[in-house]
């Protein structure tokens, strides 16, 4: 049954479910007696809140209860939590403005929730909440994180002034951290005594998740021993049960249970923990009923985490060889109107240690300030933090052969890291790779030296054709709790569980707490439990996402279930085979040595004495037969904590053609070769990789999350203003090979696929456009518009 | 969405007579406009009559020199007729054109005229063929139809049975979409009438909705050619600027998009 094993591009198990409409989401999840909950969310960027008068909307039909941050504040729930710990360059903690889940006293982003209005229909709700009358005394707002940091900046939240460590006793007022990483002085150094010293200036845009399914809740409360059950979209249920027990005290951790049913993807959004979870659980405990919440899209646009949002400055230096000598990179990062679960690390440890990229820079210095504006939450959307990295190196580089006059492909392969293991200067260290075979092979199947042959062709057609490069360094599994997680500031340990059961008659249920939200997770585990004992996928079902089945998990984002997830499953399987060998000796009367696993069976090596898997299942659970120091049973449960991150990395090659008329840009050849170690299931890697490419690609060419700086509205709120990659929007040709280097940090090799496509490809496609146009001076997204001007002041206009 | 009393009238008389007794009724037709409207709270019409399953609003027939198009026929109907991808197959295409199969399925071209979209496609096409549209009441020009951003000179309850459209000689609509709702960004009519007139209709640009770009009109007159165009100059003073695109690029796109639509007719 190789077919089916380790390396074996299977179908997809879980998508027949999917394709035909059996799959149960939380939105599918209705309960008897189910009441509904809207929220009044707040229409100012930034307002004290003067009254609330509930006198109209708890009189409306249906209305069953109205909750306010008051009222929970007085029961005990706390605000939500930032986990990540991040301190100042002097020495004082992030300034975490108070985060409650429904809105007390004053409001900071349209969107944000301040009633919460629980009725027996969702119109019922809806009509209710619509005559709660809030008093509002607008303030100004500011939506640019620049702008936040000036002087006159209206402030958001009130800290405490603390003379001992800021000048003048205050931070800027919308400041929560300025943070540095690497050796300043040095970095200073070499860029002044470089020969060559190239700069930048970049807006990394803001951009929204975009999930296919919206975040929903279902809260079920047992008023008999006070258990609660939450349906959740989340992507991390075990992390989420711990934030609302231990952290916001809403539920006591044993008597939660949280199920993530199917869960149409996430990019991150679904990491966190939001005011809407909180709530619903309150309002249920309260009504004594399960309590609803589907969002709206409109609302998923005004509270799903937003992601990037950065506005950069950086230098880079080489010597007259052109070997790189120094990096400084000076970012300022929107975190919106408050510190989201994760805020604090996506710009900081998930961002300033790529900026070693695949190259020698001995020496890096990287200040980051962290800014609060009155917008959406921002935290973790794919790639978290390395797609601003990447895209800050890559465009510099990219520049700095253009300015410089050198080969850009051999400027880049000039500086590659060589030797691993490879200590950068700003903590990270590299496993294993080689950057050199990834960039030999993009350049090949790009055609990359028929390039000129290629322009001069579409020049005829009256076409602008521009290629660009990538070479990408991606990190994941972030935070193993062995390594640096804790010393760094993580509030969790971030290891992965799984139990393997083999039941009796020889299937195998694998359990474990990653969270499958669109990327197969179901198939490539089977796979891996199959091809242990060689046995069918079919014979394998993959359980996830239900605290009460799986005993812990830390859930799935960071492209960690490849290194983490399967790790775990790998070393249960290990507990698994050793205890079955046992068995399987016991009943061939061999030594446990001597037996071999193939096809589903065991056998004593060099005769053809063998049983087969239920043979062996069997007997562990009709346990007559077995000896004394066997146990009855065979399952297995086990933990997998990395000794370190993993680092995948590929080379990306962009070409696109611009029609100067009009400014746009079409991608009519992408070639990605991405180096993730190992790989399970090739067709679902290549799948994510299409997938990340995508969503690089709508940062690069079509999303935008703009806000009107003076009202601080969303003003691309709905897909007829954000514009999403759509398929006709793919390259034209789409090359994808792999390189294989594993890991040497978990058993399987397996470095992580999901995010890549997104790290690597904006800066490919920019590379490509200001190649195109012989001009530096594109920002994301590269709108036709924004080319057709740059083309006008280029005079070049056709 | 607010609570609605749905109506399902048998005739257009009907439907007239219906909306003329609700407190605040609405026609629905596709429902691609309105419904979505109603769903975000932005609408609450106390009564909702449905016009789309009327048969006196339906249809698509060509005689005489004249394509005529039933209000309630769907944009999928227009674009994969026969009839229309014969006579006129720039409207053809241009049906084939808006939004996705959902919407091709479900809105009509009734709808889209009554709605006038600053955006939308069809007024390009109504305008630059110079069709008639016959409502419950009277006929009104294509000239006097349009009368401002989401206005048309419809009354109060008027219903738009038909659209006709003179057969042109030749004629071609050239679409800049939008990039996120596909909404024409620029959309540029071209026709040249049996009689060898030239119109030009422009929609996605305009300040004031759908627009004669008289200035290529007159470029064209003399020679039917891209190149007349260039010497033409158009003043954004009167083009829209949002999000989506400033109105020195709309300008812009105004003579690339007239340049295309003049070479496709060739
Ligand atoms: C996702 C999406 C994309 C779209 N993309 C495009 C696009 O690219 N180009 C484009 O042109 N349009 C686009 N549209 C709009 C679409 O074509 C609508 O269907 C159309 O504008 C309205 O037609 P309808 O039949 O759906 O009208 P409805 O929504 O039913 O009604 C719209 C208005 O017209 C009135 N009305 C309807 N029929 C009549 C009648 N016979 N007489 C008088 N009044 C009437 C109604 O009372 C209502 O006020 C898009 C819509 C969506 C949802």
């Amino acid at each position: 049954m190789a077919n089916d094993g380790i390396g074996a591009s299977v179908p997809r198990k879980e998508d027949r479910r999917f394709t035909t409409g059996q799959g149960t989401y939380t939105g599918d999840v209705n309960l008897a007696g189910q009441l509904h909950a809207v929220f009044v969310r707040s229409p100012h960027a930034h307002a004290h809140i003067k009254s609330v008068d509930l006198s109209e909307a708890s009189k409306m039909p249906g209305v069953v209860a109205i909750h306010t941050g008051e009222e929970l504040e007085a029961g005990g729930i706390n605000h939500l939590i930032c986990g990540w710990a991040i301190t100042s360059k002097n020495g004082s903690g992030m300034r975490m403005g108070p985060y409650p889940p429904l809105a007390i006293g004053k409001v900071r982003f349209v969107g944000q929730p301040i009633v919460a209005v629980v009725a027996r229909s969702r119109d019922q709700a809806e009509d209710a909440a619509e005559a709660v009358q809030i008093d509002y005394e607008t303030l100004p707002a500011v939506t640019n994180p620049v702008d936040a940091l000036k002087p006159d900046a209206p402030a958001i939240h009130e800290f405490e002034a603390d003379s001992s460590v800021w000048e003048h006793g205050r931070a800027p007022s919308n400041l929560i951290f300025d943070w540095e990483l690497g050796d300043a002085a040095a970095t200073d150094n070499a860029i002044k005594s470089a020969k060559h010293v190239v700069k930048i200036d970049l807006v990394n845009n803001r951009v929204v998740p975009s999930a296919m399914e919206a975040r929903a809740v279902v809260a079920d409360y047992r008023s008999s021993d006070g258990h609660f059950t939450l349906w959740n979209t989340t992507q991390n249920p075990h992390l989420l049960r711990v934030v609302l027990s231990a952290f916001i005290n809403v539920a006591p951790e044993h008597k939660l249970r949280i199920i993530a049913p199917d869960v149409g993807g996430g990019f991150g959004s679904k990491i966190f923990t939001y005011s809407e979870e909180v709530v619903c659980l309150w309002a249920a405990k309260q009504a004594g009923k399960p309590v609803k919440w589907v969002s709206g899209r409109n609302e998923a646009f005004l509270t799903d985490a937003h992601g990037r949002d950065h506005v950069t400055t950086a230098e880079i230096a080489f010597d007259d060889d052109y070997r790189m000598l120094g990096l400084k990179v000076d970012t300022i990062a929107n975190l919106g109107g408050y510190m989201s679960l994760f805020a604090s690390l996506i710009p900081t440890y998930l961002y300033a240690p790529l900026l070693s990229g695949q190259y020698v820079i001995p020496n890096i210095h990287v200040n980051v300030r962290a800014v609060y504006t009155n917008t959406v939450p921002v935290d973790a959307v794919r790639g978290a933090g390395r797609p601003e990295a990447t895209y800050v190196l890559e465009r510099l580089i990219e520049k700095a052969a253009r300015e410089l006059g050198v080969d850009r492909a051999e400027l880049r392969r000039k500086n590659f890291v060589r030797e691993f293991p490879y200590q950068t200067p700003v903590l990270w260290k590299y496993d294993s790779g080689n950057y050199d075979g990834l960039l030999t092979k993009a350049l090949a199947a790009s055609k990359w030296d028929d390039f000129e042959a290629r322009k001069a062709e579409a020049a005829k057609r009256g076409k602008l054709r521009g290629i660009g490069l990538s070479c990408y360094i991606e990190a994941c599994g972030v935070a193993p709790s062995s390594a640096e997680g804790g010393a760094l500031g993580a509030g969790v340990g971030v290891w992965e569980m799984a139990e393997i059961k083999v039941n009796p008659v020889g299937t195998v249920e694998v359990l474990v707490g990653t969270l499958g939200h669109g990327q197969g997770h179901e198939t490539t585990y089977a796979q891996i439990a199959a091809d242990r004992f060689g046995i069918p996928i079919d014979s394998v079902s993959v359980i996830e996402g239900d605290t009460d089945k799986v005993q812990q998990g830390m859930g799935t984002y960071g492209s960690r279930t490849a290194g983490n997830g399967t790790s775990a499953v790998y070393r249960a399987l290990d507990k698994i085979e050793a205890k079955a060998k046992k068995i399987a000796a016991h009943l061939l009367e061999a030594s446990e040595e001597d037996i071999t696993i193939a096809n589903g069976e065991f056998s004593v090596s060099g005769t053809d004495r063998k049983v087969t898997l239920t043979d062996v299942s069997l007997a562990a659970y009709t346990f007559h037969k077995l000896p004394k120091d066997i146990e009855p049973g065979l399952d297995e449960k086990a933990y997998f904590d990395p000794t370190d991150l993993t680092y995948p990395a590929g080379a990306f090659v962009c070409e696109v053609e611009i029609d100067p008329a009009t400014g746009t840009t079409e991608v009519v050849q992408f070639t990605a070769v991405d180096d993730f170690g190992n790989v399970i299931n090739p067709m679902i890697v290549e799948g994510q990789v299409h997938g990340g490419v995508m969503h690089g690609l709508g940062q690069a060419l079509l999303e935008e999350a703009k806000y009107d700086p003076g009202s601080g509205q969303l003003i691309a709120g709905s897909y007829m203003d954000y514009c999403m990659p759509r398929a006709h929007d793919l390259p034209k040709s789409f090359d994808h090979a792999f390189q294989k280097t594993p890991t040497p940090n978990n058993p399987l090799g397996l470095k992580g696929c999901g995010e890549a496509g997104a790290i690597g490809s904006p800066p490919a496609i920019i590379n490509a456009i200001t190649d195109a146009l012989g001009t530096e001076d594109i920002s994301m997204p590269a709108t036709p518009e924004k080319i057709w001007r740059a083309l006008q002041s280029a005079g070049q206009n056709a | 969405m607010y609570q609605t009393r749905y109506h399902r009238p048998g005739s257009v008389a009907e439907a007239a007579e219906l909306l003329s007794k609700a407190e605040d009724g609405r026609y629905v037709a596709g429902g691609h406009t309105l419904i979505p409207t109603m769903k975000h709270r932005l609408a609450g019409p106390s009564d909702l009559v449905d016009l789309s399953r009327l048969s006196e609003l339906k249809g698509i027939s060509e005689k005489g020199g004249t394509v005529t198009i039933g209000a309630a026929t769907t944009h999928y109907e227009v674009a994969s007729s026969d009839a229309v991808r014969k006579a006129i197959p720039a409207l053809a295409a241009l049906a084939g054109m808006i939004g996705d199969p959902a919407v091709r399925n479900r809105g009509t071209i009734g709808g889209s005229l009554a709605n006038n979209d600053p955006g939308a496609d069809y007024p390009a096409a109504v305008l630059g063929l110079g069709a008639t549209i016959h409502t419950d009441k009277r006929k009104i020009e294509a000239d006097d139809f349009f009368t401002g951003l989401f206005t048309t000179a419809l009354e109060e309850g008027e219903i738009i049975v038909k659209v006709s459209f003179p057969v042109p000689k030749k004629a071609a609509y050239e679409k800049f979409h939008s990039a996120a709702s596909r909404y024409a960004l620029t959309g540029v009519f071209v026709a040249s009438a049996k009689d060898g007139a030239v119109r030009v209709a422009v929609t996605g640009a305009g300040a004031n909705g759908v627009f004669r770009a008289a200035d290529i009109e007159k470029a064209l007159s003399g020679k039917a050619s891209s190149d007349a165009i260039d010497a033409v100059s158009i003043d954004p003073s009167g083009l829209l600027s949002d999000i989506h695109g400033s109105a020195e690029y709309r300008a812009n796109l105004v003579k690339v998009m007239a340049k295309r639509a003049v070479d496709a007719i060739g």
